[in-house]
């Protein structure tokens, strides 16, 4: 049996497909693909995927991450093109790795966001943000199954800054057009802090009170290096290990994609 | 002229509504066509949820069928709920479709599919989203044509004033038609304007324009006559058959959507009509003569779909899909040829007999027994007698035994209540049917294991059927005869615990039956109930029996008629019906004939398997019963070689 984990994207329109839909959609991709998937043991057997940290319906994504297990060897790459040309556009396969390593979720430590904050002056947005981080904790609530839930949103917040992209009030005074730009690192902590979560801190700690939702967008998921505050690939150990099936002598390879099984 | 995508403006809405992948299209096997490269323009349009009208196979056959076609553009468009209809009022956004997110407005033709009546206050919500004029007088040339298919389309009496044409019958060719005269229409520089346009559609016999008809009233409230008022327009209007559905093997390519539908399967349609002659089905008798699919046809669509979808289920469709001449040798062979594939095959049948388990069983070789569904429709032999449902007590019992011998462990019975000529005791023997059920199934199954579920549908007379001038039961009467079966069932201390009972209230039955029998008089009722908020009546949760009565109350009094004039009153022969002048092909004599022989308990065969009894049908429309067996095999399929 062979694992490989996939990056996917959930970008445009199809931001919206919840993570129910995305698996529905997937698994049929599988099957038009003739992925030569391994599946579940008892009574109704399911291909065996695993998700990781799903993005919530209605934000973007640029790394949403899953692992498939396969009855047969595939090449990586070639098995996400098949994939890929099978999933509706806007949810594409971007990258793929052999798991030579375990342990991949614990690697998934913090996420980098961008908030596109429509109708607010980045200087606006600016200050806000030095609101926000000034504080030590910011609590806010939040609407969960359980009920209203309140916590930190400070604490798992790494960094938070404003973009390069951020458009200022258009010079001749046409001022509908501004929009700030927020970069959001993350860390994975439980209770999880959302970017909305983040978002109703800056509203509590400083009052910013966008005039239409955000657009909001996972930029990266990964290992968190402290030193620079950035997020890593996850993939990086898994390439840089040695492939299993080359410590056993076997070429990596062992069968064409889409060939004869 | 281009149009543009409104999906800016919507976006910024989505975030505010349920389930906003409904909204956004970008279904596997969608197609979105240049605006500019076409020369017609479809929005078709499922009035419900998109959930229920996605899967919709009329719907998804004339999408392809229209975008196959050189300059023809087709896209899809779904009634909005009222979270996100609230908010599009309120930022101006309209009824958009989801593939290119165009307005609706824009297009030639707004082409509805009516399956039920329950659709009609959403028709008009999309019109006023779309910013299309609610009655067809009101609307100019820069409007689409409104036009209704479906089988609710058979009696498009109701909406008439909202529609500017209807379709009855199948839609492949007919759309195709409409679509070549308007081309033409639109190519010579649109002379005499919409009025001319509708005009050339009706005179081909097979387009109702309500408009280019006067209705004329008796005294007493019932129609003395439907007359055409312009030269040129037929007295009647046909319906569409296709006669050969290997030639048209839609859907070619599925769509498979995002967002998660009521059925998360591929559906083929094995045969269209049926004979079986059950008087209180109108699919049964507005779809004739039987048309198969060959073994052949079905074993293509059924691989290339798959391929196509990677679905896991594929459902066989008809309206009795286990009478398809070759149906074992299809079921068989799909088997067979999916066995390793973890493929789900399932067909709705509703015969009640042996032959349907042995087609379960090959169905289900390598998988689970779960439920079975038989369709006795009537709780007494006597009553099965009135509705032309051939089977005695004696064949449902054994019949059920033995799909409970066979390892079925659920078998669900549906039947309805409130058909002509039914008494208490008719409806009570369904209690007794299924203790009899329960108490044979635990003998062969050795098991008390075994359950039995009774759901029952209230009867709604219907249109172009042997049952159109009968009674409707009222809602109170319904209601009481239903409770008395479930006191009965519940009061069985030895088998009730394994029968579990399912009904509806009366109440929705009567808003159908007045929807469905309905004239031009009841247009004013929807239309009250719409601007009231009425919206989705598919829906319990949006339903309103009160809002109805209350619209009724106060729109028909000025025609000296009520809701009851229009059910729970019989008709007699010389009543001139509101849908008289749209031929379904039956002979109006013909089902007097065979309303006679219901009252007289007198059952009618199968023109499949025995003479013609002169329905009508194939002389009328020049069509006939297109059956097999072929003789041919399911398998071999070349192999495929990517
Ligand atoms: S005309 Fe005769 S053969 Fe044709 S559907 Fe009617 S009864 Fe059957």
């Amino acid at each position: 049996m062979q694992r490989i984990r996939l990056r996917y994207t959930k970008r445009g329109r199809l931001r919206f497909t919840s993570h129910r839909d995305f698996q529905r959609a997937f698994e049929r991709a599988l099957r038009r693909a003739e992925v030569p998937m391994a599946y579940s043991a008892g009574f109704t057997p399911h291909p065996k995927v695993s998700y990781a940290n799903a993005a919530p319906t209605g934000t973007g994504s640029e790394a949403e991450y899953l692992e498939i297990a396969l009855s047969d060897r595939r090449d990586p790459e070639a098995l996400r093109t098949v994939l890929d040309a099978s999933m509706p556009e806007g949810l594409d396969l971007v990258d793929a790795v052999e798991a030579r390593t375990t342990e991949f979720t614990e690697r998934l430590q913090a996420s980098t966001w961008q908030l596109a904050l429509d109708g607010v002056a980045p200087a606006a947005a600016e200050q806000a943000v030095r609101g926000f981080l000034a504080a030590d904790s910011v609590e806010v609530q939040r609407q969960t199954k359980k009920g209203l839930r309140t916590f930190d949103a400070r604490a798992a917040v790494a960094s938070l800054d404003l973009g390069q992209e951020s458009e200022p009030p258009g010079l001749d005074g046409t001022a509908d057009a501004p929009c700030a730009i927020l970069r959001l690192v993350v860390r994975h902590v439980t209770p999880a802090v959302r970017p909305d979560d983040v978002l109703s801190g800056l509203r509590v700690a400083a009052d910013l009170a966008p005039p239409v939702p955000a657009t909001v967008t996972r930029l990266a998921q990964g290992p968190l290096d402290e030193e620079s505050g950035t997020v890593t690939d996850p993939f990086a150990p898994d390439r840089d290990a040695p492939s299993g099936a080359e410590a056993l002598g076997t070429p990596s390879v062992a069968s064409a994609p889409g060939g004869a099984a | 002229m281009t149009v543009e995508s409104v999906f800016p403006q919507l976006e910024a809405l989505l975030p505010h509504v349920q389930k906003p992948i409904q909204y956004v299209g970008g279904e596997l096997n969608s197609t979105v066509k240049p605006w500019d490269e076409t020369e017609v323009r479809w929005a078709l349009m499922y009035p419900d949820a998109y959930e229920v009208g996605l899967p919709n196979q009329g719907v998804m056959i004339l999408y392809e069928v229209l975008n196959e076609r050189e300059g023809v553009l087709a896209e899809r468009t779904y009634s909005v709920w009222p979270d996100l209809e609230k908010l599009m009022r309120e930022h101006s956004v309209p009824q958009f479709t989801v593939d290119a997110h165009r307005p609706v407005g824009a297009f030639d033709v707004l082409g509805v599919s009516f399956s039920t009546e329950l659709g009609y206050t959403n028709l008009l919500t999309a019109l006023e989203l779309s910013g299309i004029p609610l009655e067809s007088e009101d609307r100019t040339e820069d409007h689409p044509i409104v036009m209704a298919g479906g089988h609710a389309a058979f009696n498009p009496e109701p909406i008439a004033d909202y529609l500017d044409v209807a379709v009855i019958g199948d839609g492949e060719q007919a759309v195709l038609e409409v679509s070549e005269i308007i081309r033409a229409w639109k190519r010579e520089g649109r002379p005499g304007g919409r009025d001319e346009l509708l005009l050339r559609l009706a005179k081909t016999g097979g387009v109702y324009v309500p408009r280019f008809y006067d209705v004329e009233y008796l005294p007493d409230g019932r129609i003395s006559r439907t007359v055409p008022n312009r030269s040129g327009v037929p007295w009647r209007v046909s319906k569409h058959t296709v006669m050969d559905l290997d030639e048209w093997p839609y859907p070619k390519q599925p769509l498979v959507p995002l967002a998660e539908t009521v059925h998360e399967r591929m559906s083929v349609e094995i045969f269209r009509g049926c004979t079986r002659g059950c008087r209180f089905c109108q699919a049964g008798m507005i779809t004739r003569p039987v048309r198969e699919r060959s073994i052949t046809g079905i074993g293509e669509m059924v691989d290339k779909g798959l391929k196509n979808t990677g679905f896991e289920e594929v459902g066989l469709l008809s309206l009795s899909s286990a009478d398809h001449s070759e149906i074992g040798d299809v079921a068989k062979g799909l088997a067979d040829r999916y066995e390793e594939d973890k493929v789900g095959l399932s067909l709705p049948s509703t015969r009640v007999d042996a032959f349907n388990i042995d087609l379960a069983n090959e169905l289900t070789r390598n998988g689970r027994r779960s439920g079975l569904t038989f369709a006795p429709e009537g709780g007494s032999e006597r009553i099965r007698k009135v509705i032309n449902k051939m089977v005695s007590e004696e064949d449902l019992t054994r019949t059920v035994a033995t799909a409970y011998g066979n390892g079925w462990r659920q078998v669900k019975l549906y039947f309805m209540c409130g058909l002509p000529t039914e008494t208490d005791e008719d409806v009570l023997q369904i209690g007794d049917m299924a203790v009899n059920v329960i108490a044979k199934g635990r003998e062969v199954a050795g098991s008390n294991d075994i359950r039995c579920t009774v759901s029952i549908g209230g009867f709604v007379p219907k249109p172009h059927t042997p049952f159109q001038w009968a009674p409707q039961l009222s809602a109170e009467a319904t209601d009481a005869r239903l409770g008395k079966l479930r006191d009965k069932i519940r009061g069985d201390k030895k088998y009730g615990r394994s029968i579990g009972f399912r009904y509806h209230d009366g109440k929705p039955g009567i808003v159908e039956g007045l929807l469905s029998r309905g004239d031009r008089r009841v247009g004013a009722v929807i239309r009250e109930v719409y601007e009231r908020g009425g919206r989705f009546d598919g829906w319990r949760e949006y339903f309103s029996y009160n809002l109805w009565m209350e619209s009724a109350a106060k729109a028909l009094p000025a025609y000296g008629v009520d809701v009851d004039w229009y059910t729970t009153r019989e008709r007699t022969y010389e009543e001139v019906l509101p849908w008289d002048h749209l031929d379904s092909g039956l002979d109006k004599d013909w089902l007097w004939e065979d309303w006679q022989d219901a009252l007289d308990e007198t059952e009618v065969e199968d023109c499949r398997w025995t003479p013609c009894y002169d329905c009508g049908v194939c002389p009328q429309m020049d069509t006939e019963i297109q059956i097999g067996p072929t003789g041919k095999k399911l398998l071999p399929l070349s192999v495929v070689n990517k």
